[in-house]
């Protein structure tokens, strides 16, 4: 077992990009809890279609892909926002026909420019391996930056999460932070995107914080139990993706199902128990 | 000059008014009740004034230096979702969190008062219990302690007493005396007009307009007050 390690971290591409993928695990797995409290989890998985079309455009034009996606994916972050808090159109199917769209431009674009190639596969699925070194410089940055401002920002996103109307109410702004959580998500997708891949991306937001609410009662335990889940998930699914050769992405959405499974199953015996 | 002055207020959903011609101020250490039957648009003149609902005609003017972080709300259907991971604490502190403007974390002074109000409440025991898992009079409790842990000069209530039971009720009303006493104005939404009418100064009555302002002991002789109080006690 130490030797796979010592074996793995010997290459410099594959540190850098298990530091990356850590930071980001944990930036999904923060922002999860309050999104699927929310029930925006969608958004997630639309913002991350408006991802794969982004680097469509980004690799047909020959630019920088952060560059491209991530002013993309925070622009429509902000407008499903807008979307769902209007009443009058339905949040989730504007959520998807946001997607829809989003992945037929993407796949019109490669088709016309390189053909369906191995990097529409990358996208899709992703790659521990698709990032430049300065995507890696750039996402490490963003993502300390987005950890650090969930901190800071911890019990006012609670309020927001627990009860939008009294934080209104009582002159918190409730509109700021939540396109804060807002912007925070559109960032973690877009530097999570290219390791997990658009198909996947949004489970790294779902899975955690949905496996911590089975056994933690109060928010601080859900966040701190989350973040814990998603980082032993991620390592273990980079580990397994390294021995047999699968996508990383996959594999990580992997053990994250067998996380879930294995806290709804010790759920249920402290049910049986009490 | 008063706390809050509604000036020719309505309100409408959709286009249709539901409430109209509303003049009232809110003075500083005033206990306003609001009756009316259902639907008479109690709520929806909570919201207006908190700035949960847009007025469709009229003006809300703010005195006195009122700021939405002075103000405390509990409002009558708590839409708090069924199994959110939180507890007590959590919530009741929340309460606080108007007053900490940038500053990200409570300090000293925040959780003093988050102790006092638990205390306040009789539910320092429940401290650490999941919100999900307590009675609905224990959650409106929490409630009401968050309500009071951010408001400083005005408190909101509406219907506070529905799931409680008589003697706790009671407590209730015996709390709003003495927060009334430290000149925190009360506007209360309320069917319980004897308890209501024993503890406030001041009467708004609601009929989809106003049709009553001013107090206790002018509301009761008035010909309103003796035709509501009759339908209410046919009921
Ligand atoms: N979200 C809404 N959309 C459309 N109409 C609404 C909405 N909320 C309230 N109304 C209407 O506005 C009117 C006033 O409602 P409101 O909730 O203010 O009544 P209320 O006086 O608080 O009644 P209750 O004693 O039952 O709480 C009602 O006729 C109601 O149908
Ligand atoms: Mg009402």
């Amino acid at each position: 077992m130490f030797e796979i390690f010592v074996e793995m971290f010997s290459y410099d591409f594959l540190v850098r990009a298990v530091i990356v993928g850590f930071l980001v695990s944990i930036c999904a797995s923060l922002l999860g809890v309050s999104l699927v409290l929310k029930r925006y989890s969608m958004i997630g998985d639309g913002l991350s279609h408006v991802g794969f079309g982004s680097l469509a455009i980004a690799s047909a034009l020959n630019l920088a892909p952060l560059a491209v996606s991530i002013p993309i994916v925070v622009f429509s972050a902000f407008i499903l926002l807008r979307v769902s808090e209007n009443s009058k159109i339905k949040g989730d199917a504007s959520i998807a026909l946001m997607s829809a769209s989003a992945l037929a431009i993407g796949v019109i674009v490669i088709s016309m420019t390189k053909g369906l190639t191995i990097d529409v596969c990358n996208y899709l699925f992703g790659s521990i391996l698709a990032m430049t070194p300065s995507d890696v410089y750039l996402s490490i940055v963003l993502s300390i930056a987005v950890i650090i401002l969930f901190i800071i920002f911890y019990n006012k996103i609670f309020a927001v999460t627990f009860d939008e109307n009294f934080a209104r109410a009582v002159g918190i702004k409730a509109g700021m932070y939540n396109s804060l959580i807002a912007l925070l998500t559109a960032l973690t997708i877009s530097l999570g995107m290219r390791m997990m891949g658009a198909l996947l991306i949004s489970s790294l937001i779902i899975f955690p914080s949905l496996t911590a609410m089975r056994l933690c009662k109060t928010f601080k335990s859900v966040i701190i139990c989350s973040t814990i889940i998603s980082a032993v998930c991620f390592f273990i699914g980079v580990v397994i993706s390294y021995l047999y050769a699968v996508p990383t992405g996959a594999s990580i959405v992997c053990v994250n199902i067998i996380m879930l499974l294995i806290f709804c199953l010790a759920d249920l015996l402290r049910r049986r128990e009490k | 000059m008063a706390l809050i002055q509604c000036v020719d207020l309505s309100f409408a959903y959709n286009g249709n008014t539901v409430l109209s011609d509303v003049n009232f101020s809110v003075q500083k250490g005033d206990y306003i009740c609001i009756v009316g039957a259902n639907g008479s648009g109690k709520s929806t003149l909570i919201k207006g004034i908190l700035g949960l609902k847009k007025q469709s005609n009229g003006e809300i003017i703010f005195g006195d230096g009122l700021k939405s972080a002075d103000v405390g709300y509990i409002p009558q259907q708590n839409a708090i979702q069924k199994n959110f991971p939180a507890n007590v604490y959590e919530i009741v502190a929340s309460g606080r969190l108007n007053k900490c403007g940038l500053r990200p974390f409570y300090n000293k002074q925040d959780k003093k008062i988050i102790d006092e109000n638990l205390n306040l409440f009789g539910i320092e025991n429940l401290k650490h219990k999941s919100f999900s898992e307590l009675s609905g009079g224990q959650q409106q409790k929490v409630l009401l302690a968050r309500a009071l842990c951010s408001a400083e000069k005005l408190l909101i209530l509406d219907e506070p007493a529905s799931s409680l039971d008589p003697s706790a009720a009671a407590d209730l009303y015996a709390l709003l005396k003495k927060i009334n006493d430290k000149s925190i104005a009360i506007i209360i939404v309320s069917h319980d007009l004897t308890n209501s009418f024993l503890n406030s100064k001041k009467v708004l009555h609601l009929e989809n307009k106003q049709i009553f302002f001013g107090s206790v002991e002018d509301y009761i002789k008035s010909d309103t007050a003796q035709r509501f109080m009759r339908s209410v006690k046919n009921v």
